[in-house]
């Protein structure tokens, strides 16, 4: 194996391109316990965190840019982020250990392409957007469309995410992450939920996005938890409502931390908590 | 394949030295600069005891390759100690008894201390928090947590 430490996008471009079974490297905290597994063995580990930007927070068009080095302990302690994006902030705080948090990252904990990965239902309820650099050049790309299959993203050879952008937070907007785990620390979701919402002057739910993960083979976007909650208030029948298509929409498999049944109803009863907490967000109070 | 020359400041000594591209940052520590005070309980970080500091954030060695030490502040457990003077944690932890076998105590003493120089006044809930990823197989934790808690009491009556 090699390791380099390239201090440009563009030469960590050829060098990724150059090279086949070569891999990025960020926090290292997925990667490093597969090189140790055996599971990769790579020619090339490419190392971002020399690149220029790469650890930076930027606000940009009233949102946030993420560099792709940023760790999860840098995101929350970020004024910023926490005012605007509590549950992203909250999503990628659930990573492993304090340990853990001084390394990860979130285009890492997207690429390692965990179909239970925090900070991916956070980062498609929020309708984060990736900047992908590659041998043709940078586009910029929705998060839900980077997961293709357990452990598989759909990025080119050759490509790596620069940064993660938010938008803007809505005026009266407010998100929110859940996940179920049997202990209260250090486990893998047996169902996560990411919930982002607007209310309109009367406390309707004037436009959201509900998330799931972990019940499927990649996140997924539940667009009739939004239709359940669009134009009504988020509580009572709404929030009924949204458990059930929550419910219906989880297509999870029976493992030994979780059974079909039971995750598909922890899928709707994560939607309505979160929600709830969303919307205590959008009213500009602390949940 | 030619081997990796890394230099970097080690407890604030600068330091060269050669590694593999997959040698990590406690292979390097433990079996090329002979500092075996950082322990590999799993390899994978999941049990912290192979925690240090790497420009002031708390990490777990294993997870991390030797050759990105390049240019960094790195501290580990052989670092704490003042001389003969131990560090009012490590000092606690003997008071108290918060180890048995000792495995785990280096890593969560480099822990425990890179907490109270963030929070010097930590809710018993942080500070379980904050050492969730420093596993111990013998105390049951509740020592730890009051040397923890006692240590920052004494360092802030201190202050
Ligand atoms: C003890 C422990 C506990 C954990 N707990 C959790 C948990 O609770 N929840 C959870 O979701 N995860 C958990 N994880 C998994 C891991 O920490 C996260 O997935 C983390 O976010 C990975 O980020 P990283 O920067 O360390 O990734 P790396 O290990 O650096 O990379 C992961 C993968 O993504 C690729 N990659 C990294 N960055 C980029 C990029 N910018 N562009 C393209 N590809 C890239 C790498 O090549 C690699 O294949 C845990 C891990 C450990 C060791
Ligand atoms: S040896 Fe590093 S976390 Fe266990
Ligand atoms: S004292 Fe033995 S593992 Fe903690």
């Amino acid at each position: 194996m090699r390791y380099e430490a390239p201090n440009s996008v563009e030469a960590a471009v050829d060098l990724l391109a150059a090279t086949e079974g070569a891999y990025v490297l960020a926090g290292g905290t997925d990667l490093l316990v597969k090189l140790r597994a055996e599971m990769l063995e790579p020619d090339l580990v490419v190392d971002i965190k020399r690149i220029a930007g790469m650890k930076d927070i930027t606000a940009e068009n009233g949102g946030w840019r993420i560099g792709a080095a940023v760790s999860g302990a840098e995101m929350g302690e970020h004024a910023g982020l926490l005012r605007d994006w509590p549950g992203v902030v909250e999503a990628v705080g659930l990573i492993g250990s304090t340990q853990v948090q001084g390394r990860a990252t979130l285009a890492g904990n997207l690429c390692n392409a965990s179909p239970a990965a925090d900070s991916v239902p956070a980062m498609v309820a929020a309708n984060a957007t990736l900047r992908i650099v590659g041998p043709k050049g940078s586009r910029d790309v929705a998060v839900i469309d980077v997961p293709a299959s357990p452990g598989k993203t759909t990025l080119a050879p050759g490509e790596f995410i620069a940064s993660v952008f938010l938008p803007a937070k809505p005026e009266h907007g407010g998100d929110a992450y859940l996940r179920f785990i049997p202990r209260t620390e250090m486990d893998i979701a047996v169902v996560g939920c990411g919930v982002s919402l607007v209310l309109d002057g009367a406390g309707k739910v004037s436009a959201a996005r509900v998330s799931l993960g972990a019940v499927g083979p990649k996140v997924m976007l539940v667009e009739a938890g939004a239709e359940a909650l669009i134009g009504r208030a988020p509580k009572g029948d709404a929030l009924e409502d949204l458990a059930a298509v929550c419910s219906a929409a989880a297509t999870p498999i029976d493992d030994k931390r979780g059974t079909v049944d039971f995750r598909r109803h922890v899928a709707g009863v994560l939607a309505r908590r979160a929600t709830e907490i969303a919307a205590i967000r959008a009213k500009g109070e602390t949940a | 394949m030619s081997q990796i020359h890394v230099t970097t400041s080690i407890n604030g000594d600068a330091t060269e030295f050669l590694c593999e591209a997959e040698d990590t940052l406690l292979d390097v520590l433990r079996d090329r600069l002979g500092m075996t005070g950082s322990k590999e309980g799993c390899g994978t970080g999941d049990c912290g005891a192979c925690s240090v500091t790497v420009d002031g954030r708390l990490v777990c060695s294993c997870l991390m390759l030797g050759a990105e030490a390049e240019g960094r502040e790195v501290t580990t457990i052989e670092g704490m100690a003042t001389g003969d003077q131990l560090h009012p944690l490590q000092q606690k932890f003997i008071e108290m008894a918060a180890l048995q076998c000792g495995i785990c105590t280096p890593g969560i003493l480099v822990a425990a201390k890179s907490l109270l120089e963030k929070n010097p006044d930590p809710t018993e809930e942080e500070v379980r928090y904050w050492l969730a990823g420093n596993l111990c197989r013998c105390t049951g934790y509740d020592k730890i947590i009051r040397a923890v808690m006692e240590t920052a009491a004494d360092l802030r009556r201190a202050s």
